[in-house]
Formats: C-alpha cells, structure tokens, sequence
C-alpha cells in the first residue's frame, strides 16, 4: 500500500507542488499526465525518498525499483555486474533469466557501450525488475525513442508487471503509453501542480 | 666553434661512456633511487591529499569557495618560491624536500579531480540510493570509477612536473639525488656528466611510463575501448 499526502514542496520561493494525493493498493498502476516541468518528476522523487525537502508525508513500501528518463548504467561493468551491483541478494543465474526475459541472452559480459541504445534501455528495464519489488517507479523512460523502439519497450514493460505484480507510478505526457501498460491515468495541473487519484 | 669543442657538446659515445661508468661504479643507481624515494612520497601525499581535497571541493561548493583563493594561489605560485620557502622554514632536509614537492603538485592535482568530482553523474548517485547502496558499494561502484580516468590524468602530469621539480629541490638543498649531482657537474663545469646524469634519469622517466604508467592507464579505462 502505498500513501502519498504532499501539502507543498518549493524551490527557493517558488512553490512547485501544491495538493498531491495518491493512494495505490498492492498490484495497482496509475500513469501521471502533465506538461513538461510542471512537477511529475519532483513528485516521483518525493515518493522515492531523493526529495526529502517537503511539507506533506509519503508512506511508501520499503522494496522500490525507479527507471530514470535516461539508461544511467555502469559503463565502466559488465551487464551482469550493472544487475547483480544493484541487486546484491540476486545469483548470477537470476541476472541471466532477467537478460534472457528482455532479449539480452548473449550479452551478460558486454559493456554497455557495446550495445545499442535500445539495448541499454532493456538492460535498466532488467535492472528495475530484477528482484521482487513492491512499488515500481517510470519516469518518462520511453521519451525519444523511436516509435518502433517504443512500442516494444512498452509491450515488454507491461509483460514485466504482469510476472511482478508491483505498484506502478508512470509519468508520461503520452497517453498512448497509458493504453499499452494499463492501470488508471491521472493528469497533473495547475501552478503550483496538485493531483488527486481519488 | 661550439659544435666542434666536445667541452661543450660531447659526442653521444663519451656521454654514454659516462653513463656506463656511472652505473658501473654503482652511483647513478644510488641517486636514481634517492630521487624515486623523494619521488615516491610526494606523489602519494599530493595524490591522496589533492584527491580528498579535489573531491570535496568538487562536491560541496562551500568548501570550494573557502579553498579556491588558496588554489589560486598555489597555482600561480612560483615553485622555486615554495622550494626555497621549505628549505627555510623547515630546514635543509627531507621533510622539506619532499613537502615543496608535493605542495607544488597538489593544486593541479585537486584541480583536475575537481572537475571530475563535478562531472560525475548525479543519476547514477540517485539510482545508488534508491536501490539503497551501501556508502562502500557507492566508492567502489561509482565514485571511484567516475573519478579515474581524471586520476589517471592527474597522475601523468603530476608525475611530468613532479620529475622537473624533484631535481630543482634536490639541486638546491640536498645532498644526493640525481638533481644534485647535476649540481656538482655544473659546479664543474662537465657537461658530459650533467648530460650521463640527465640522460639516464629521462630513460628511467621513461621506462616508467611505459612500463606502469600507460598499461594502468590502459586497464582503467579499458571498458572505454572495447565499444
């Protein structure tokens, strides 16, 4: 169960959040809508526990996954390392299933500047469902790709949920992801920005 | 004629005449290795002071902004400054010798880790906590091979100014060293044995960036190479 009651959160004197209410039951996803820079991301980083700087409260399980805009691997490690650094409970035959399930079979002792973008991409998605997870975190990580790339990103995203059957917070400005990965949108507004999923 | 008087520029065969006879007589290995130990310390002081330093201040803009005049000022100081400062405050001997080496190397070295330290991916610190890293999964995942390759770089340059400035130190204020006994050539006036001296010490520069230097260079960002 996952509860979120943000009065206010502010920049210097500018207030960015207003109202935020979100309640989400176990196994249930919600997409948030809203203009670029009107606040998704600061609320999702609230949820996370990154923004601790906030008027409010946020009851959030313990076990949470969070998929950024960008892949934000290792460069530096080995696929297996960038899923078994972030999962340290995993086996090596877990990271290899996890490779196997987003089309990585072959790649465990790649760096990541060997694969293609869309590569990199399926290694974080690997990364963020590796192990059991309670709540599941999407921050716009399928803005630019290209609309083939995309399409099967989403498609194994939401094959992804299904197996896990975590919370799903997603913020997009595309409603059309909504459609594919399920679950009810919510849309963001105002200034400052204040929602509710109630 | 200068090219004509082997006084003043002997054939490359007397130079390495000199050079073997040095090494024969066991004292080209005694000062090289006075020079390396000097070396040595002043390297792992400015390497591990300016890096801490570098770090903070690449992080925490307050810290930057009280040690950042004094970067300035080390930077732009003179190094003969600093040598002759040490020798006169501390006095003539090692501590001194070892401390101006390593006060003249540390500013480029705190600058260059700074930047990298400011560089670093601030996502990738995110990610760590969300997925609730420990502070050592954190150094040795991420801070440490973020921060590499500007230590690799910090290392061969520092080490390039580190090589002139030991030999100034000892050339002033030290009784051994391969800086001093260009000293004692030039108190004489033999410029086959400032060149044996000079010679062999660029060779063994030289033997250690191929032999450590590049190839660490190489393994640190090897992960850079293989794309």
């Amino acid at each position: 169960m996952l509860k979120v009651n943000v009065i206010s959160k502010k920049f210097g004197e500018q207030q960015v959040l207003g109202s935020c209410k979100l309640e989400l039951k176990a196994g249930e996803r919600i997409s948030i809508l809203g203009a670029s820079g009107i606040g998704k991301s600061t609320l999702l980083r609230i949820i996370s526990g990154l923004d601790t700087d906030y008027e409010g409260s946020v009851n959030c399980p313990d076990k949470i996954a969070y998929m950024f805009q960008g892949p934000n691997l290792l460069n530096w490690r080995n696929c297996y390392q960038n899923l078994l650094i972030f999962h340290p409970n995993a086996s090596k035959d877990d990271a290899q299933k996890a490779l196997d399930k987003v089309g990585l079979k072959d790649k465990g002792h790649h760096y990541p500047r060997q694969l293609s973008l869309g590569q990199q991409r399926r290694l974080a998605l690997a990364r963020t469902f590796l192990s059991p997870t309670d709540l599941i975190l999407l921050d716009e990580p399928f803005t630019s790709l290209d609309p083939q790339l995309k399409s099967s990103m989403l498609e194994l995203t939401r094959d992804l949920l299904n197996q896990s059957g975590a919370m799903l917070i997603h913020v997009t400005h595309d409603i059309s992801e909504v459609e594919i990965l399920g679950g009810r949108a919510i849309e963001m507004h105002g200034l400052p920005a204040s929602l509710s999923s109630s | 004629m200068v090219m004509a008087d082997p006084q003043v520029l002997p054939s490359p065969l007397s130079v390495i005449q000199k050079m073997a006879e040095l090494w024969a007589s066991g004292d080209l290995q005694k000062h090289l290795i006075d020079t390396s130990i000097r070396i040595l310390w002043a390297f792992s002081f400015a390497m591990t002071i300016g890096g801490v330093l570098g770090y903070v201040m690449g992080r925490y803009p307050l810290v930057n902004a009280w040690l950042d005049p004094w970067l300035i000022v080390f930077l732009n100081l003179p190094a003969l400054v600093l040598i002759v400062l040490c020798y006169l405050w501390i006095g003539l001997n090692e501590t001194a010798a070892i401390l101006a080496v390593t006060l003249n190397k540390l500013p480029l070295v705190m600058t260059l880790i700074r930047e990298g330290s400011r560089s670093a991916s601030s996502e990738l610190r995110d990610l760590a906590q969300v997925f609730k890293l420990s502070s050592y999964q954190k150094l040795r995942h991420i801070i440490i091979p973020e921060l590499l390759p500007h230590v690799i770089s910090s290392a061969r340059a520092g080490l390039s100014m580190i090589w002139k400035i030991v030999l100034v130190v000892e050339f002033l204020g030290r009784s051994t060293g391969i800086g001093r006994q260009i000293h004692t050539q030039f108190s004489i006036f033999n410029i086959t044995g400032v060149l044996a001296y000079s010679l062999s010490f660029v060779f063994f520069i030289m033997l250690i960036e191929f032999i450590i230097m590049q190839p660490l260079e190489r393994y640190a960002t090897r992960w850079r190479q293989d794309a």
